[in-house]
C-alpha cells in the first residue's frame, strides 16, 4: 500500500507558484475585508465629513496606524503559515507604530490643560469603539483562519495571535473610515486595544481554530484507493 | 524539492522514496512497535507533505520543513489516541538534527549551512571534513599553518553546528 503511495503522488505533482502561501493569504482575507467594509458602510456608515478628514493629519494617523498593524501582522502570518518557521522576527514591527502613535498621545496629552485630558482620551466613543472593531475583525480573520487551515502552522497559538492581529488591524482601518474621534491618546488607546483583543482571541482559540483542513488529504486519499483497486 | 515544485517528477519521486524510508524510522523511534500505527503516519505525513509542498520556503531547509511536518502529524496522532509522547517534544526538534542528518537532503541542507560562512573556513571543511584531507595537506594547500587550520576548522564547525540546530529559519 504505502509503496504505491509514491508512485501515487509524483504522478499528481504539479508546479506549484513561489507565491502559494501569500496568494491564499490575500484572497482569505480580501474576501473578509470586502464583507467587513460592507458591514461597515450598512450598519455604521462613513464619517459625514469624510470628504474634509480625507488628507487632515489625524484621520491619515489613523489610517496608516491600522494599516501598518494589518500589513505588518499579515507578512508575519506568511511565516507562521509554513512549517518549522516563525513569524516573530516580522511581528516585532508592530512596536515601530505603536511607540510612534503613543509618544504622539504622549506629547498631546502633556500640552492638554488638565481638564481637557479625560475627553482627549475618551472622546465620544470610547465604550462602543473596541467592541465595534473587534466586530469588524471576524470577516477577515475569519479569512486568514480559512486560508491557513490549507497551508501547514505549526506554532497554532502563534499563528492565531499574527492572524488576530491582521484581522484586527483591517478591523480597525475599517471602522477609522467611521469613526471620528480626532486625537491620538484616543488612538492609542481603544484602536489599540481593539486590535489586541482580537489578537488575544486568535491566541486563545488557535489551536482550535487553526487545525489544518484534513479535505485535501481526504481527496488524495481517495485517489490512492482508487489506484490500489 | 526545489525540482519537485516547478514539476520534476523524477526528482520528487526520488525525495518521497527518501522520505518513505525516514518517515518510517522517525515515527518507528517515538511509536511502540506498533507497525500498522507507524504505517498509518508514515502515509499521513507523505500525503500532507505532498498537499501542503506549496507551504515550502525554497530558502528554508527540507529537512527542518519536513520533520516539523511529521512532529505535527504526530502530535495530531497522539491528541486524537489521549495518549502522552514518550520523547518530550520541545526536546524532539534537537533529536531531528543529531538522529536524521544522513541523507540526501541532509547533505543539501549542509552545503546550504557551509555556504554561511567565510569561503576560506567554506574551503578548509570541504577539504578535511568532505575530502578527508589531513591537516597538514590542507594547510599546504592552502598556504597556512597547521595550527591555523585547525583553529579555523574548529570555529567553522562551531558555527556551522549552530547553524544547523537554529533550522536555518528565516526570518
Amino acid at each position: 500500500m504505502t509503496g504505491d503511495i509514491v508512485a501515487v503522488l509524483s504522478a499528481d505533482l504539479a508546479p506549484v507558484s513561489h507565491w502559494y502561501v501569500a496568494r491564499r493569504l490575500f484572497i482569505g482575507a480580501g474576501t473578509g475585508i470586502i464583507l467587513s467594509a460592507t458591514l461597515m458602510l450598512v450598519f455604521f456608515g462613513l464619517r459625514p465629513d469624510i470628504h474634509h478628514a480625507m488628507g487632515a493629519g489625524m484621520f491619515m494617523t489613523k489610517q496608516a496606524y491600522t494599516l501598518a498593524f494589518a500589513i505588518i501582522a499579515g507578512l508575519a502570518a506568511e511565516r507562521v503559515a509554513r512549517p518549522a518557521t516563525s513569524g516573530r522576527g516580522r511581528i516585532a514591527w508592530v512596536f515601530v507604530p505603536l511607540l510612534l502613535v503613543t509618544a504622539v498621545a504622549t506629547v498631546q496629552l502633556a500640552r492638554a490643560t488638565p481638564h481637557g485630558r479625560i475627553p482627549m482620551v475618551m472622546g465620544e466613543s470610547a465604550s462602543v469603539c473596541p467592541w465595534r472593531i473587534l466586530l469588524l475583525a471576524i470577516p477577515p480573520l475569519a479569512g486568514l483562519v480559512w486560508a491557513m487551515r490549507g497551508l501547514a502552522p505549526t506554532r497554532l497559538r502563534e499563528a492565531g495571535a499574527v492572524v488576530g492581529l491582521a484581522g484586527g488591524g483591517a478591523g480597525a482601518f475599517i471602522y477609522a473610515l467611521h469613526c471620528t474621534e480626532n486625537t491620538a491618546p484616543f488612538l492609542a488607546a481603544w484602536y489599540t486595544l481593539g486590535m489586541g483583543a482580537s489578537a488575544f482571541f486568535g491566541w486563545l482559540f488557535g489551536p482550535v481554530l487553526l487545525r489544518w483542513d484534513g479535505s485535501y488529504e481526504q481527496e488524495t486519499k481517495q485517489r490512492l484507493f482508487m489506484a490500489d483497486s | 524539492m526545489i525540482a519537485s515544485l516547478d514539476g520534476d517528477a523524477v526528482a520528487y519521486r526520488a525525495l518521497l522514496d527518501t522520505m518513505q524510508t525516514r518517515l518510517r524510522i522517525f515515527f518507528g523511534k517515538r511509536l511502540s512497535r506498533d507497525t500498522a500505527e507507524v504505517d498509518d503516519l508514515v502515509q499521513e505525513t507523505l500525503i500532507a507533505i505532498h498537499t501542503r509542498r506549496g507551504t515550502f520556503d525554497r530558502s528554508q531547509m527540507f529537512t527542518a520543513w519536513s520533520y516539523a511536518i511529521a512532529r505535527h502529524k504526530l502530535v495530531d496522532h497522539f491528541r486524537r489516541s489521549g495518549r502522552k509522547p514518550t520523547v518530550p517534544l520541545d526536546d524532539a526538534p534537537s533529536l531531528f538534527v543529531e538522529d536524521e542528518s544522513a541523507g540526501v537532503e541532509a547533505r543539501y541542507d549542509i552545503e546550504k549551512a557551509l555556504e554561511s560562512l567565510p569561503p576560506a573556513t567554506q574551503a578548509l571543511i570541504r577539504d578535511i571534513k568532505l575530502r578527508e584531507l589531513s591537516n597538514a595537506e590542507a594547510a599546504q594547500a592552502r598556504g597556512m599553518s597547521e595550527t591555523a587550520v585547525k583553529v579555523a576548522v574548529h570555529r567553522g564547525l562551531k558555527k556551522l553546528g549552530s547553524y544547523l540546530r537554529s533550522g536555518g529559519d528565516v526570518k
